[in-house]
């Protein structure tokens, strides 16, 4: 399982982070101080400047939205899916963040360690 | 073969034509470039308007609900289904409704019962494993997934890979090797509840199509009753290649249908771009290519028209269904990529659907059996003798 959980490094929500973001396309993972899991989501290809504007426009919507971490990927919807059955897995439910998904199924990958 | 169309044909084909201009093209300025599902209240909305036109559960056999529309009509149709974004392999985001695992018309009373109605009434989904990482163009050989009698029932060991769907699904059609010595008469068809213990999604395979992704699966002793066993003992590899046979036609149809978008793209950009103050369209380099499309869709069209009309006929049609899944595939990509070239830098970009039809085609000649196959396939035909 480890090989496809998100797991580049976290940085602080803040300008300096996010004016270093790339303009590319990708996954990403928003989180409160603690790190739990606030929303995961991606900056596809109708984004405006990729992650460097998918990512705070998704803080915006936590107020405690704290860090964040992102994976840079052309194949960011199935990635997108891959990271929210690996949460499921994880946590039993998705992050609150991603909680609206009319009727649409979560893919269910094995639980770590199983 | 005449292809005229019958009035009825045209009215159809009208229809359709009308509905993917007017219904599904538009929701695509809202949607990602990459998307495969649309918002569920657009998708009820558009499910009402296809049950309305009659046309809903195309590939569902009549006896079952389907329309009765012969297979030719439904190929036409398809042509014209897989012209938007989405289209080769969510063709109108399937609000024409699918008709689930062909295999499950061949199940038993029980099990059409537990499996193919829930999946007809939209309840239950299914996938297909047949690929494993030894191989997927020789499963006779290639199958290493092995099952076990044990009392009444068998116990499934291996592994699949590329099987789509398979996360978000509540069974699957699993064929695994039942008798070692009898290669391609030694596989047996199951049908495996995602709940069984052992059963396990690994991961996602990520792939040039984001959308509709495929997963690797393993069976760790995945214990499965004998009334499971789809079909007979020994027998599951003629349910593959049946299915095999059958699914090229479509599969090529789509194929057809978003080159055909495509030259229609690169035509009207062609007579509106002007280089060196004149428009790209009066240029020989430009107009060659568009005729090369022209040459490249004819071919690919007629041919699977060819196989569907030899299906409806009850005629043997494995030749026909393997040329035109090679000749589509293989010419869809060379049109999808002159057009992009014709537009320049915006065919690269994700404001148009060509970069997506240029990756999404990429598949279309390794998926459903590697082209190289299709010609194995009519090499043996027309030459005869066995595989080597």
């Amino acid at each position: 399982m480890t090989g496809i959980r998100l797991t580049k490094p976290w940085r602080d929500l803040d300008e300096v982070e996010v004016a270093l973001l790339p303009g590319q396309l990708g996954v990403f993972e928003i989180a409160d101080e603690e790190g739990s899991t606030l929303e995961l989501g991606f900056a596809g290809g109708h984004s405006r400047f990729g992650l460097r504007s998918a990512i705070p426009d998704a803080a915006a919507r936590h107020e405690q939205a704290a860090r964040f971490r992102y994976e840079v990927t052309m194949q960011y919807w199935s990635r997108f899916e891959e990271l929210l059955a690996v949460h499921v897995a994880d946590h039993g439910e998705v992050p609150a963040g991603n909680a609206d998904r009319g009727d649409r199924r979560i893919g269910r990958i094995a639980a770590p360690g199983s | 073969m005449d292809f005229e169309l019958s009035t009825e044909q045209k009215l159809i084909l009208e229809t359709v034509r009308r509905f993917v201009r007017e219904e599904i093209a538009p929701l695509e300025a809202d949607l990602d470039p990459d998307a495969s599902e649309l918002p569920p209240h657009h998708r009820e909305r558009l499910v009402a308007m296809t049950k309305e036109l009659g046309f809903y559960g195309l590939d569902i056999p009549e006896e079952y609900g389907g329309p009765g529309i012969d297979l030719t009509t439904r190929t036409l149709m398809a042509f014209e289904m897989a012209q938007h974004r989405a289209g080769l392999y969510a063709p109108c985001y399937g609000v024409f409704g699918g008709a689930g695992l062909a295999q499950l018309y061949e199940a038993d009373d029980d099990q059409k019962e537990r499996y193919l109605y829930p999946v007809l009434r939209g309840e239950k989904r299914g996938f297909f494993a047949l690929t494993e990482p030894s191989g997927g163009s020789d499963p006779a050989r290639a199958i290493r997934t092995t099952a076990v009698r044990d009392g009444d029932d068998w116990i499934i060991d291996g592994e699949k890979t590329f099987i789509s769907g398979a996360d978000k699904a509540d069974f699957g059609i699993v064929f695994a090797r039942t008798d070692p010595e009898l290669g391609r008469k030694g596989i047996t068809c199951f049908l495996v509840d995602t709940d069984m213990p052992g059963f396990r999604v690994r991961r996602i395979v990520h792939t040039l199509r984001s959308t509709h992704y495929a997963a690797e699966l393993e069976f760790n002793r995945v214990r499965v009753p004998g009334r499971n066993v789809l079909g007979e003992v020994n027998q599951g590899f003629a349910i593959a290649n049946d299915r095999l046979s059958r699914n090229r036609i479509p599969y090529a149809a789509g194929c057809v249908g978003v080159a055909l978008k495509a030259q229609e793209m690169a035509i009207a950009y062609a007579k509106t771009r002007k280089t060196f103050g004149d428009y790209l369209s009066t240029r020989q380099a430009v107009q060659w290519m568009i005729v090369d499309n022209e040459i490249d869709l004819r071919t690919a069209r007629a041919l699977t028209l060819e196989a569907a009309a030899r299906a409806d006929a009850g005629k043997p049609f494995r030749t026909e269904a393997a040329i035109c899944k090679l000749v589509a595939s293989e010419g869809a990509s060379r049109v999808v990529d002159r057009a992009m070239q014709i537009h320049g830098g915006y065919g690269m970009t994700k404001d148009l659907p060509l970069e997506r039809w240029y990756r999404e085609l990429r598949i279309r000649r390794v998926g459903e059996g590697p082209n190289e196959i299709q010609r194995l396939i009519v090499a043996r035909d027309v030459i005869g003798g066995s595989f080597h």
